[in-house]
């Protein structure tokens, strides 16, 4: 199975009902398979005019506690980055997936990238947290989809499925089970304020149509939902737990794996450079390389850093220039060494051999 | 038993469908590990067109195609392209009635495009020839394999006329051997 059908197939398992999407090369298979799928399980796809519909339309749906999702590629996500923020600030769930290619602009765009991965941090306008997954496979492609829905409904937050044209149009064995779990938002206790969180700072979701006259509101809110924004301390407070509903989190969200613990030169990787690093591993068949495999990028889980006690220098392999790198710089004292690569190709296993020498 | 099969020709002539009707036998019916990737550029019909598969009988770790050892060369540009550097260890089947030059390691001489035309009548199956021919000279996957992953991927009603060109795929390449 192709991964961008993977990614189709696992929003369907996970109870995605509503598409609305802008076809652009390499995600374009996706939309594809959303058209051809959702009508005939009572799920409604629609091509929208451009990106910012798309992004609205699944915010929208959402409310009327559909799971929805849209796929796109970087020039796409560019669009989407204003209704994203509105999505953060009125605490909608919603999937965005990003099947990353060559940038900036129109770029490359039928290679492989992993550039977008500050602006699905950073790219909307004010402080906010999110939450990213990174496949590395079309099995991944499968489970993570999953799983983002899974996250954006617990945490009432857009999670991004940031995957990339190598993995997208990749064809590959996959294991597809019978049942995935399924964690349904939670509803907003009766008497409750709609935007009043409970102890995990997230509020209980008041859906459309369920008698609820809610206010949703991208400007500042009360636990009403009403606009009130020229209280410095309530905009304080809003922003800190939005930021903080996923940040307080981090160990729990937090999905990787770890080979070689006791290494002290160390691979950190997410997506398919993930794959070139276990290639070389397993070539040299040497247990002092390490190897992070991060599935969730962000939020960061700079405690698994930690588990490499013995880490002399962390090696990071990233088909952009090193921006995951300067994240993993701001929680090691240890020397980190970018491995970028633009042009879209993966690091051959070679490539990270070759580097591996001149590092010893 | 790690296998990297290459496929080129031009646009329209299925070069990617056969990397994923080959790679489909390998997972589906022989339970082997398989992974197909392929250039994906702008060009639709008639520029150099190329895709790959990896076969295995263990997870599939690096995705992309490092050292070829099977090659299905199904045009001139192709061969330049992708068939010209195959190093002489390899196996390459190529379509006689297309490719002119020759390469330095074991080659299969099969003309797909001509028996597909003048013998099956219609020259769309010349892959399908190939992949019946690959498949018997090369055993990176069974003959039963091929055969349902075949039936699986083309249009209704053309399988009787797909099976008869991977058919004479087994025994073109069973005479040249």
């Amino acid at each position: 199975m192709q991964g961008n059908i993977a990614c189709a197939e696992g929003a369907i398992a996970a109870g995605c009902r509503f598409f609305g999407g802008y076809p652009i090369t390499p995600s374009t298979e996706i939309a594809e398979h959303m058209a051809a799928k959702l009508p005939r399980i009572d799920g409604v796809f629609i091509q929208m005019e451009d990106e910012l519909a798309s992004m609205a339309s699944i915010i929208g749906a959402s409310w009327t506690g559909m799971r929805s999702m849209t796929a796109t590629s970087g020039p796409g996500f560019s669009l989407m980055m204003e209704n994203i923020g509105f999505a953060v600030m009125t605490e909608t769930p919603c999937v965005v997936v990003n099947i990353q290619r060559g940038g900036p602009s129109t770029g490359q765009p039928t290679m492989g990238a992993q550039g977008d991965m500050m602006q699905c941090r950073f790219g909307s306008h004010g402080d906010y947290s999110v939450i990213a997954l990174s496949p590395a496979s079309v099995q991944e492609m499968y489970e993570l989809t999953v799983k983002a829905f899974n996250l954006a409904d617990e945490f009432r937050v857009p999670v991004f499925l940031m995957s990339d044209e190598i993995v997208g149009h990749m064809r590959e064995r996959i294991d597809i089970p019978d049942q995935v779990p399924i964690i349904p938002r939670k509803p907003l206790q009766k008497g409750t304020l709609p935007f009043h969180p409970d102890a995990d700072l997230v509020p209980g979701f008041p859906q459309f149509g369920e008698g609820y006259g809610v206010h949703v509101t991208g400007l500042t809110h009360d636990e009403r939902g009403y606009p009130c924004a020229t209280s410095p301390g309530l905009h304080e407070n809003l922003v800190m737990r939005l930021v903080n509903k996923i940040e307080s989190a981090r160990d729990r969200i937090a999905d990787y794996s770890i080979t070689n613990p006791e290494a002290e030169t160390v691979f950190v990787t997410y997506g398919p450079p993930a794959r070139s690093v276990e290639q070389v591993v397993r070539d040299l068949g040497r247990d002092d390389i390490g190897h992070l495999r991060l599935r969730v990028v962000w939020p960061f889980p700079e405690s698994a850093l930690k588990l490499f006690a013995s880490a002399k220098q962390f090696l990071v392999p990233e088909m952009n220039m090193g921006q995951v790198a300067r994240e993993i710089e701001r929680h090691v004292d240890q020397p980190v060494i970018p491995i970028p690569k633009l042009g879209g190709n993966l690091h051959s296993p070679d490539e990270l051999k070759a580097r591996l020498e001149v590092l010893h | 038993m790690r296998h990297e099969v290459r496929f080129s020709g031009f646009g329209g002539q299925g070069i990617i469908l056969s990397a994923v009707i080959l790679g489909r036998a390998a997972v589906m019916y022989d339970s082997l590990y398989a992974v197909q990737t392929q250039v994906y550029g702008p060009e639709a019909r008639g520029g150099a067109s190329m895709s790959a598969v990896i076969i295995d009988d263990e997870p599939i770790l690096y995705p992309k195609v490092t050292s070829p050892d099977i090659f299905v060369i199904m045009s001139q540009e192709g061969f330049e392209k992708y068939g010209a550097q195959a190093p002489e260890d390899a196996t390459m089947l190529l379509d006689s009635s297309l490719v002119h030059s020759r390469p330095q390691c074991r080659v299969i001489e099969i003309p797909a495009t001509r028996e597909a035309k003048e013998k099956l009548g219609r020259e769309i199956v010349a892959n399908i020839v190939m992949l019946g021919a690959l498949v018997s000279a090369t055993r990176v996957v069974t003959e039963t394999a091929i055969e349902k992953a075949i039936l699986d991927s083309v249009p209704k009603g053309t399988e009787s006329l797909n099976l008869k060109a991977m058919k004479r795929g087994f025994e073109l390449a069973r005479v040249v051997e």
